[in-house]
């Protein structure tokens, strides 16, 4: 078993979000680094104020009609909002969080902009030199 | 007769996947090795996630009580 998982976020809608986070503190109780590189729709989403924002929180069009039945049954277990599940995966692990630069040019985008949780900028060569021996994972 | 004086309760009731095990790791990694952590979760989840996690990383599952639709899992920092 890997022990780095990196995760290329691209999406920026609530399901990716949450299955990201989630599995990044699965790897992080599994001992592992995880680097998450955010890029595209998904870097949108890690705008400062974006999680809380529900105008900001969007399912894929396929899926729109469930948003309703989603919102209530996360109310109902406690399903915490993703920003801080990863808050608490980069607390109790070695997670790492980088904008995509291009993405950042593209979107006029500031790493001042972007919620504290993203560590800094990096292009896509840094990213896949990290990635060496890492399992890669896209969302 | 190894020592099983919980060092940390951790109420976890009303998180969901991955709330509870995460809040256990957090406990474990306040822990010395040898100490004994408790985590009371009314997630479903929890019942496959805690003990599978616990196996995997070679930590021991003292416990695991069920009471109505929450369990209590006991674990010891063995290493």
């Amino acid at each position: 078993m890997a022990d780095k998982m990196n995760l290329i976020l691209m999406n920026g809608t609530l399901d990716k979000l949450l299955a990201a986070t989630t599995i990044t503190s699965g790897a992080v109780a599994m001992g592992k680094e995880v680097t998450i590189f955010v890029t595209f729709w998904g870097l949108n989403a890690f705008r400062k104020g974006a999680w809380a924002d529900p105008a900001a929180q969007k399912l894929p069009a396929d899926y729109q009609q469930y948003a309703p039945a989603l919102k209530e049954a996360m109310q109902r277990m406690g399903v915490k909002p993703w920003i801080e599940t990863l808050k608490t995966a980069k607390e109790l692990g070695n997670v790492k969080v980088y904008a995509c630069g291009l993405t950042m040019d593209m979107f006029g985008l500031k790493l001042a902009d972007l919620e504290d949780v993203v560590d800094g900028e990096k292009g896509v060569a840094g990213f896949v030199g990290d990635s060496e021996g890492a399992q890669v994972l896209v969302f | 007769m190894p020592d099983l004086t919980i060092k940390q309760e951790i109420d976890a009731r009303g998180s969901a996947c991955p709330g509870p095990l995460m809040e256990l790791i957090r406990g474990l990694k306040s822990a010395s090795v040898g100490e004994v952590v408790a985590v009371l979760s009314n997630d479903p989840g929890s019942n496959k996630d805690i003990p599978e996690w616990v196996q995997k990383i070679g930590y021991e599952l003292v416990a695991a009580e069920t009471t109505g639709n929450q369990t209590r899992f006991v674990v010891r920092k063995t290493k």
